[in-house]
């Protein structure tokens, strides 16, 4: 069910997403879905990718800071409402999302977003709970 | 006071015999070892006998100990100005070595050592060693640059003097220094302090542990450090941190270092003569009073300093340390006569920029002074690289964390600064030591 994410801190200076880009690059790392937290100074990358062991290993030893965390896939109906009725089975749980994301390709008429919850497992039971679906490494990654 | 016998041999070695020499000898060895060197340097250095030529000064004027205030001081531009060799007091065929500084600015500083030199140099850094309580059987990792600057083969010189099994890795490559430390069975350790600081924080990544090793000694040097890092260093690990001092200009590493007992480090008196001056006026200070530390070679051959200005701001501790060593000791140097930056009339030590950055949790990261000057005021800002400890996915904890980071080093220095976070090895290192401060107001 949980999804490791890669996050990589960077300078928010022209050229310092294309380093790590080019190093996953060269081990044949296929980034799925990235998404760039930015502040004025500094961003954060968070991806999903095929292998994030491999690029944990590559970026690491190239002394990028590396971090990993656990996130959901969730299926979400691609039609208007469908991201509400999502987040409506959160409401009054007391779950918070940290961020969120979305995974850029369908699954037919599912459109998946990336979830990060203060609470995994809670946010977990609540969501399947709802009849939501929650995708794997797996079936994400195919 | 403790007889060498009372405080047991472990920490002694042969050489360390002049460590323990009652201090009438002592002093009379001072003074027979000043004459010939005043003598030495009036016969062969210029620059040293138009000096003392102005001031009415022959040699002979030397009389007692406290007659080395008469003479000239040297201060580090000499040392250019003479460049290469204009302070040399022996011909090339006496010379055995030549190192030179890293210099930031413009032409390097020579130093030249005859084969009696390299001798000096090697068992001064014995004792060192012996006081750190290392002997043969310890495996040490020389990790100071080797090469023109004085850190590498002068610890690599001591350390097999000793008898130790020396690995001689150099600087850099920490990934490969930490799995010789530990596939070699390391025991002690020689590099700079920040260096030591970042193998710490690779081993943690790479998932090595090492209170795991058998690492039990450190001997750091080549930069002033504090009592906070040493604190943080021997949390994280299991040795014993020692703080070991010296100056290309003297001899190198081995000008003095501390005893198990880590109150100041004692300096080896027999070949180095300590002053403490002020460093305003130049005038002499008693022991116990702070002030700039004054050196002169006592046996120095090559290239004799007398009362060389080390710009090093410290104390001679005024009683005899618990280890029974009748030589004096210097406190740890906190900090330089000319590394103190003026920033909006405010004094600031990059020292205290560390004791700030220490007292937030996680660990002592990599950090560089920026100052700039804006509209005609003063901007400071402190880099500070960024740590996998320090690292969350979260922007709100990172802006948490530089707030923090602000908010104790407003407090510390008692100005405004500028937080910047960095990403890791982005900071500029020469030969291990970090360089603190890039000042870029042009006044």
């Amino acid at each position: 069910m949980k999804i490791q994410q890669i996050s990589l801190f960077v300078e928010n200076k022209p050229g310092h997403i294309s380093a790590p880009a080019r190093l996953l690059a060269q081990e044949g790392v296929d980034i799925r879905a990235l998404y760039l937290a930015d502040t004025q100074q500094y961003g954060i990358v968070r991806m999903v990718v095929s292998d994030w062991r491999k690029a944990a290993a590559v970026l690491e030893a190239h002394e990028f800071v590396v971090k990993l965390t656990e996130v959901l896939a969730v299926e979400v109906p691609d039609h208007p409402g469908g991201l509400a009725d999502v987040l409506g089975a959160l409401d009054a749980t007391g779950i918070n999302i940290e961020y969120m994301y979305a995974f850029p390709y369908l699954r037919g008429a599912q459109a998946v977003l990336i979830f990060r919850f203060n609470d995994l497992d809670a946010a977990i039971a609540r969501l399947q709970a709802a009849g939501i679906n929650l995708l794997g490494s797996d079936e994400l990654l195919k | 006071m403790n007889s060498v016998l009372e405080t047991g041999i472990t920490d002694c070695h042969p050489a360390s015999v002049p460590d323990y020499m009652p201090v009438s000898a002592l002093q009379d060895l001072q003074l027979k070892r000043l004459q010939s060197v005043v003598k030495l340097a009036w016969d062969k250095v210029e620059l040293f006998r138009s000096r003392m030529v102005e001031r009415g000064l022959t040699p002979q004027r030397i009389r007692s100990l406290e007659d080395i205030a008469l003479l000239p001081f040297t201060v580090k531009s000499d040392l250019r100005d003479t460049y290469p060799f204009g302070l040399f007091a022996r011909p090339m065929k006496d010379i055995v070595r030549l190192h030179a500084s890293s210099g930031t600015t413009g032409k390097p500083i020579v130093v030249a050592y005859t084969k009696e030199d390299v001798d000096v140099w090697t068992s001064v850094l014995v004792r060192c060693f012996a006081g750190c309580g290392l002997h043969r059987g310890d495996v040490m990792q020389i990790a100071y640059g080797y090469g023109l600057f004085t850190g590498g083969l002068g610890a690599h010189y001591g350390a097999e003097g000793l008898g130790a099994t020396v690995v001689p890795t150099s600087g850099g490559q920490a990934d490969r220094q930490i799995m010789l430390m530990k596939d070699f069975g390391v025991t002690a350790m020689c590099c700079t302090p920040t260096y030591f600081l970042h193998l710490i924080d690779r081993a943690a990544e790479l998932g090595v542990d090492m209170k795991q090793l058998p690492l039990r000694a450190g001997v750091f040097g080549a930069e002033p450090w504090t009592e906070s890092m040493r604190k943080h260093i021997e949390e994280r690990t299991n040795i014993e941190a020692f703080d070991i001092y010296g100056l290309s200009e003297i001899i190198g590493p081995g000008v003095g270092c501390e005893c198990r007992q880590h109150r100041g480090m004692h300096i080896f008196e027999d070949h180095f003569y300590p002053e403490i001056v002020d460093p305003e006026t130049g005038a002499p200070l008693p022991d116990g009073c702070e002030g700039e530390l004054v050196l002169t070679t006592l046996s120095k051959q090559a290239m004799p300093m007398i009362r060389y200005r080390t710009r090093d701001i410290t104390t001679i501790l005024p009683d005899q340390c618990e280890c029974g060593r009748t030589l004096r000791r210097i406190a740890r140097i906190g900090r330089r006569s000319d590394d103190m930056l003026i920033i909006r009339g405010v004094n600031v030590f990059p020292s205290q920029v560390e004791t700030a950055l220490l007292q937030i949790e996680g660990t002592l990261p990599h950090y560089q002074i920026l100052l700039t000057r804006d509209s005609g005021l003063d901007q400071m800002e402190v880099k500070v690289e960024v740590t996998p400890q320090m690292f969350t996915d979260k922007i709100c904890a990172l802006q948490e964390l530089q707030t923090k980071i602000q908010a104790s080093l407003d407090r510390i220095l008692g100005i405004r600064v500028r937080v910047a976070l960095v990403e890791a090895h982005s900071i500029e290192r020469s030969e291990g030591k970090a360089k603190r401060v890039i000042d870029r107001r042009t006044s």
